[in-house]
């Protein structure tokens, strides 16, 4: 296929995509399911990118995307909450007055400034999931495979235990969790700030950073002789990696309205991880995908199987609530079975593979008629 | 400056109570093409692994372009279980990684082919220039950069072209077939844009036609880019073809060293390689 036409599909695309979220923003009632649960989809792929890229592109089999997103979720949290709440939220052992200053300080500033602060909290997030990255990744990172894994697990831990510790119930609410955090305002601007998120990881993966990354994970000892620093090459991903869960996990803190250090228990981790491994794991396109298909399916289209089913008066067993995941189940068993690289594999998406796949099923279709003229 | 690319001095290398590299010295001048050779376990190996930083020696130095990249002392519990000479002549440390040993312009290939096997031709060449690459990983993802990238993918299928794999750029490595992999092990080496180049047993698991080529495309690597050449090797054709010096180790010990025809009639090293018969005949 020729660059310019590439280039122009991949426009369609775009702006096909942000119809269909403009379509939803102004349906938002009539489609309230679709837009929730896309919603959801759209953050989850932003973490599974990112742990892609840590896992799938550099070798490193980290298990604290929970972790960082709580740090991401809770800062943005804090930061967001609108001042005139904040009584109603820490109800029971009152917020520390410095951050209470802040806020009506922040608060105080031009209208343009609140405008841009959901964006720059967002970042701040990331910032400090990213610092504690760094720290955590000089001691960690000289780990390998299932070692690291456990203790990436164990940071994650150790983050939300630090979170709903009584110590800080003054800044993070404890065990209590926090609430009325403001929303997005639209599924564009959801789908804006996910798209910027993934074009940057999905950038830096193509570029020659990218490459010394899955270099590491081929083979580390080459990697190191081929002049790549080791430590640091996995420290910078691992970092990058962290700032984007950090800034997924704010995203999913404003898609929630509400949350508590429970929401970032390793089950989180886990849904990722199922994510990134049925979209392959060392594919981004893989894991967008398999982001919305798994959100979708799991919040919204197996829910049919949780509502008890009576055909012509027979009530049809197993049919009841809970009985999705059973399907659900079912259905990554056989995907595991019979994909075994995921989707995608370690592919990416590219007009090319589409124009072949065209091609291909019309080179079936000719053949069939083909054969039917030799009958 | 001197014409010394290489010194090797006194190195010992001792794992616990096995010393797999004695003692060992050695030099390698500029454009010459020397060869360390050995039987099965001579430690030929583990003398590449100094110098290539992937271990740190239990005594000795290594001096590249008469800058000192790795020196050690015995210490600890070495220094108890040490049974070399030279005990106490070095007093530093000097430890560099390989990576920062392959910045200074030393690049080497595996005995065991180590190419990244699921990335193509293409990108096994291109990894290797990123090393030399002055952009940050903002700047690169933000295409900042984009005139670097253009050159390095440039310079990558100049090299590609040069060692004949144009054809098979865009193959994924562990498909090729052995002999074209070896290449591209030697080409990603190259993109390093080394001065010297180590050679772990190139020839390994060819046949005599291949081995003669592979003599020819040493010559000419060395002389299209410029390169001082460290080879280890077992296929003595191979050896006396293309080396100006041999090195001979044995139990990790040097045992000879001298011009190919020197080595061809050293008693010793026929010892070595044939077995010396037990009743002394």
């Amino acid at each position: 296929m020729k660059k310019s036409r590439k280039v122009i599909a991949s426009v369609l695309l775009a702006l096909l995509i942000l119809a269909l979220f403009m379509f939803l923003d102004a349906n938002k009632a009539r489609y309230g399911m679709a837009y929730t649960v896309l919603q959801k989809g759209i953050i989850m792929a932003v973490v599974a990118v990112s742990m892609n890229l840590v896992t799938g592109f550099t070798g490193l089999f980290s298990l604290g995307q929970a972790g960082f997103m709580a740090i991401g979720a809770y800062v943005t949290a804090i930061f967001m909450i609108p001042a005139e709440h904040i009584q109603d939220v820490y109800y029971i052992s009152g917020i520390s007055p410095a951050i209470l200053e802040f806020k009506l300080w922040l608060e105080s500033l031009p209208s343009w400034v609140q405008a841009i602060s959901p964006y720059f909290t967002l970042l701040l997030g990331g910032l400090v999931a990213a610092l504690c990255a760094a720290l955590i990744g000089i001691p960690v990172l000289r780990l390998k495979s299932d070692y690291l894994a456990i203790a990436t697990l164990g940071f994650s831990e150790i983050v939300r235990a630090i979170i709903s510790s009584p110590q800080m119930d003054t800044i993070t609410n404890g065990s209590y969790g926090l609430k009325k955090i403001p929303g997005f305002s639209s599924m564009v601007q959801t789908g804006i700030i996910a798209a910027v998120c993934i074009a940057f990881m999905v950038l830096l993966l193509q570029s020659t950073y990218g490459r010394a990354f899955k270099a590491i994970r081929e083979d580390e000892t080459a990697a190191e002789a081929m002049g790549i620093n080791l430590f640091k090459h996995k420290q910078l991903s691992f970092i990058i990696g962290s700032f984007f869960s950090a800034v997924a996990g704010g995203m999913l803190a404003m898609f929630m309205r509400s949350i508590d250090s429970k929401t970032f228990s390793i089950t989180l981790t886990y849904d990722i991880l199922l994510i990134v491994v049925i979209g392959g794991i060392g594919s981004a396109t893989g894991s967008i995908i398999s982001a919305i298909l798994v959100t979708l399916s799991k919040e919204w289209w197996l829910r049919f199987f949780d509502n008890p089913l009576s055909i012509g008066g027979f009530k049809v067993p197993l049919f009841r609530t809970g009985f999705r995941m059973v399907i659900f189940s079912i259905i990554l068993l056989v995907v595991v079975l019979f994909y075994q690289r995921g989707i995608m594999g370690k592919n990416e998406f590219s007009w090319e593979r589409v124009g072949n796949r065209m091609k291909g099923l019309k080179d079936m279709i000719g053949s069939k008629k083909g054969g039917a003229k030799d009958v | 400056m001197s014409n010394l690319v290489l010194r090797i001095e006194d190195i010992t290398m001792q794992f616990g109570g096995v010393i797999a590299v004695d003692n060992l010295s050695l030099e390698i001048n500029k454009n010459e093409i020397v060869s360390l050779i050995g039987p099965n376990g001579a430690g030929k190996t583990t003398a590449f692994n100094v110098v290539t930083g992937v271990y740190a020696p239990t005594n000795g130095a290594v001096y590249f372009k008469d800058k000192v990249i790795t020196s050690n002392f015995p210490k600890g519990q070495m220094k108890k279980l040490y049974a070399g000479a030279n005990k106490d002549k070095y007093t530093s440390t000097v430890k560099n990684t390989p990576d920062m040993i392959t910045k200074l312009g030393m690049a080497r290939t595996f005995q065991n082919i180590r190419l990244f096997k699921e990335l193509t031709a293409f990108e096994n060449v291109l990894i290797a220039k990123h090393m030399r690459a002055k952009a940050n990983f903002l700047s690169a993802s933000l295409r900042i950069n984009h005139k670097e990238e253009k050159a390095m993918h440039e310079d990558t299928l100049k090299l590609l072209d040069i060692l004949g794999l144009t054809d098979v750029k865009d193959e994924v490595a562990h498909s090729l077939p052995y002999g074209q992999q070896r290449h591209l092990e030697i080409a990603r080496a190259l993109a390093t844009s080394p001065e010297l180049l180590l050679l772990d047993e190139p020839a390994a698991g060819m046949n005599p036609q291949e081995t003669d080529e592979l003599a020819a495309f040493i010559y000419d690597l060395r002389k299209k880019f410029d390169l001082t050449i460290f080879v280890i090797e077992h296929h003595m054709d191979l050896v006396m073809d293309i080396s100006d010096r041999i090195y001979v180790l044995d139990f990790g010990k040097l045992i000879a060293t001298g011009t190919p025809q020197e080595i061809q009639n050293n008693q010793r090293v026929i010892d070595a390689y044939l077995g010396v018969p037990e009743d002394g005949e």
